[in-house]
């Protein structure tokens, strides 16, 4: 794109933020052109979230200004900012899920004291921008129903429709298909034709290359590089970002061994909403990690479920280091020698209020050293805590601390530790590195190709395409709960897997 | 099995439902309210006592009878502010809020009445409401003396049904209130203050949950006793979930557990009402409900923030 010339929209001067003792961001100044696309590049902590809560009206700065179209911008009140044509699509939507998608647009753009709704003029409203902007939705379904795509449509239907002129969106891409992840971009490089700015936040750096026209790059609350992105690149710009230089972990030829893990035709009843299983054939092999690609809720929870012993096959065969599973529960799963990193450490990973010392030991409690004679050792509780903590580098006040005070980071560390200390033959990963920073991020990937090294089956599962193929050695795509045969490293292109993710390689596409 | 059937048939076993139904629509209504803005109000089985109480003693002390509705609107309105300042703001649990408040409210009612009437054994009567019969409409056969030849309060209460229905579903102060019960902070982005939305809608439907209690001393009967709400504003609860937390949906259950209630008075009338012993009557009515409940609401969505509280700035 070429680097717009247009006048200032939004100028955030010196903006200093602290909470308590740390300070948040700390001088911060940016300014966005109209017409302009700014990545805001940053880890986590970074300052990045504080700072977008600042630009649109959730928090007061301690210092500093905010100025929108040469106004000054009245701190602390979300209103002013929309108002001012700030629209902001947050990383986890602010969508009503049993509204429908009209409700979720028109929310709050009327006088709450107007006697009608204006239904009619709303519809027209929003079909008339999604057909200018390529943004397909029906307002009349619930958001319940719409898939993550869909959803950010949404999310972007609602700014445009309160007239903003400023776009924020915070890591878009995180939860899209490549394929939407596209259109998003599409639909971004319209409105920016139409005069809208666009601040992008994220920290896939060959995105931020594609879309932006400046980057911004945020350590520790302030700003340390900023320049044209055609005149930088992604190393460099992934330098700034973490203030060293990273490795990317070298690809080290697998050596497989036997399946640990067999399914046979194996169907899973659907959930509620979430798909099951559908005539699933795969084997988890000793050495291999085997990546599983999808858009998210098409099955691999369900999958993941299977594994860790949460749910049954409704038909076909499980075997374990090929004898059949038998009565299947999580103890099972354990006794079977399955690790499980799962996809939400705060709901089901750990207890949040329980100290790390018993998160710690969540799945071993009931067997020495951890219990004896029907009770528990503390001793022996704390020693194995202080292990995990010591050798993976969990930051934390101690073992007696609650879980809930740690950062995603370090409660990621601690489930890894807990599961890597006890050697699983199996290691079920579903999204390990979910809101991780690179350096976080980095640990995992290292660890988790160790343990491929050291001959455990690994099943890693991730919406992030490209964590999956740098990391996989057999990737399955998974759709709808049918699952691709396995496609070796470097087989197979994203574009390829895209397809696949979307259903349409599947023999009994229509 | 020509009894039963005589009994469906007759318009005054109709008018008794829909007499019975009308403070359960009022309450039900209220807390409909409440949930829909993410907010459990348990208070209102002590908050139709206090109606009940307050609108009757303001008529008894000289108040006109529409006045008296409104002191016991008001009353409401009173523990509706204190339910919703301790459950909104301070977040507090709404089990513990709710039942406390259905307590204080029922000893707070028992106090006033002995400080009002320090030497009274038997609750003096008041004038209460008349049934007025809407012309033209009352004289159509079977519905008119049904429907039609109710109490104003009656009437009151299916127009208030229709107007909840309508600031619900079609105006955007009912989106911003469903918003609260589904997700406050998609509110709290558009600018839109959660709290005082929330605070409200406890207000208001703790007034018409007041107003219900107020229907059985002014309207159904013209006197106040202690038992007189009888465990109506639990049955309330279980309506606005029968419904699946719409207006319409609930205004129908209201009806329906009415027209049980008033079957099983007129069934223990009949030769069977002989050979069974009477609690079992009592309880036919509560035990339909609970069939209706299990069959109707196992696919009812519930609001995804009942009961959650909302903290500025947390996920």
């Amino acid at each position: 794109m070429t680097p717009p010339s247009g006048e200032t929209v939004l100028r955030l001067a010196d903006i200093t933020v602290r909470f308590g003792p740390v300070t948040a961001n700390e001088g911060v100044s940016l300014t966005l052109r109209r017409g302009e696309v700014v990545a805001l590049l940053g880890e986590n902590g970074a300052g990045k979230t504080t700072l977008m809560n600042v630009l649109f009206g959730l928090y007061a700065a301690d210092e500093g200004t905010v100025e929108l179209f040469g106004q000054p911008l009245p701190p602390g009140n979300p209103r002013a900012a929309l108002e001012a044509g700030v629209g902001m699509v947050h990383q986890h939507f602010a969508l009503a899920e049993n509204l429908t998608v009209l409700d979720n647009i028109t929310l709050g753009t009327r006088s709450l004291w107007s006697p009608g709704a204006g239904r009619r003029a709303a519809r027209a409203k929003v079909e008339g921008l999604a057909t200018e902007y390529g943004l397909r939705v029906d307002p009349d379904a619930t958001v319940a129903s719409l898939g993550v795509g869909q959803r950010q449509r949404v999310e972007i239907l609602k700014a445009l429709y309160r007239d903003a002129r400023i776009l924020i969106l915070d890591e878009p891409t995180a939860v899209l298909t490549p394929q939407e992840s596209l259109d998003l971009f599409a639909t971004l490089r319209k409105a920016v034709a139409k005069g809208l700015s666009i601040l992008f936040i994220s920290h896939k750096l060959h995105e931020v290359e594609a879309v932006s026209d400046r980057v911004v790059v945020l350590r520790q609350g302030r700003v340390v590089a900023e320049a044209a992105t055609a005149d930088t690149t992604r190393t460099e710009m992934a330098r700034l970002m973490v203030g060293a230089e990273i490795a990317t972990p070298e690809p080290r030829p697998a050596l497989p061994g036997a399946a640990r893990v067999t399914l046979r035709d194996v169907s899973t009843p659907a959930r509620g909403t979430a798909t099951g299983l559908r005539g699933v054939s795969m084997s988890l092999r000793a050495g291999l990690i085997t990546g599983l690609v999808g858009v998210s809720g098409n099955g691999q929870s369900a999958l993941a479920g299977l594994l860790a012993g949460l749910e049954r096959p409704s038909a076909g065969e499980m075997e374990i280091r090929g004898a059949p599973s038998g009565p299947w529960t999580p103890r099972a799963a354990i006794a079977a020698g399955i690790g499980r990193i799962p996809e939400d450490r705060h709901g089901s990973g750990t207890v949040g209020d329980f100290d790390l010392a018993e998160n710690a030991m969540l799945e071993l409690y009931a067997r020495p050293p951890f219990s004896r004679g029907g009770w528990i050792d503390r001793k022996a509780a704390r020693a194995w805590a202080e292990r995990v903590i010591d050798r993976y580098d969990v930051r934390c006040p101690g073992p007696e601390a609650p879980i809930r005070l740690l950062s995603g980071g370090n409660m990621q560390k601690l489930i890894l530790g807990r599961v890597m200390e006890t050697s699983p033959e199996v290691i079920l990963a579903n999204q390990p590195v979910r809101g991780l920073d690179i350096g976080a991020l980095t640990y995992v990937h290292e660890q988790l190709l160790a343990a491929r090294d050291r001959g455990a089956a690994v099943l890693l599962i991730s919406e992030d395409l490209d964590e999956v193929i740098s990391l996989s050695d057999v990737i399955h795509a998974i759709s709808e709960g049918r699952l691709s045969p396995p496609f070796a490293r470097g087989t197979m292109t994203p574009a390829e897997l895209g397809e696949w993710m979307t259903g349409a390689r599947f023999d009994d596409a229509a | 099995m020509t009894e039963l059937l005589e009994i469906l048939l007759s318009a005054s076993f109709w008018a008794a439902a829909i007499r019975i139904a009308s403070p359960l629509i009022f309450a039900a209504m209220g807390e409909l309210i409440c949930e829909r803005a993410g907010v459990l109000n348990l208070g209102i089985e002590g908050i139709m006592v206090v109606g009940a109480f307050a609108g009757w003693m303001a008529v008894y002390s000289g108040l006109g009878l529409w006045p008296g509705v409104g002191v016991a609107l008001l009353s409401g309105m009173a523990f509706g502010l204190l339910h919703a300042t301790l459950t909104v703001p301070f977040g507090l649990s709404q089990h513990v809020v709710g039942l406390g408040i259905t307590l204080l409210a029922t000893s707070a009612t028992y106090y006033a009445y002995r400080l009002a009437l320090p030497q009274v054994t038997t609750p003096p009567k008041i004038d209460a409401f008349d049934p007025y019969a809407i012309p033209i409409l009352s004289d159509l056969p079977l519905i008119g003396p049904a429907l039609f030849t109710q109490t104003p309060l009656t009437y009151a209460a299916f127009a208030t049904a229709a107007l909840v229905a309508f600031v619900l579903f079609r105006t955007p102060l009912g989106l911003a209130l469903r918003a609260c019960g589904e997700n406050p902070a998609a509110v709290a982005a558009q600018g839109l203050p959660v709290t005082g939305l929330r605070m409200g809608a406890v207000i208001v439907g703790s007034g018409l949950m007041a107003v219900g209690g107020a229907f059985l001393t002014m309207s159904a009967f013209d006197s106040f006793f202690f038992e007189m709400v009888n465990g109506r504003g639990w049955i309330c609860i279980a309506l606005v979930v029968f419904g699946a937390w719409r207006p319409g949906k609930t205004l129908l259950g209201a009806i329906l557990f009415a027209a049980f209630d008033a079957l099983q008075i007129r069934l223990q009338q009949t030769p069977l009402g002989a050979a069974l012993p009477y609690q079992a009557f009592l309880a036919a009515p509560y035990i339909l409900s609970i069939l209706a409940l299990v069959v109707m609401s196992r696919r009812a969505q519930v609001p995804a923030a009942l009961m959650v509280p909302f903290r500025k700035g947390e996920r």
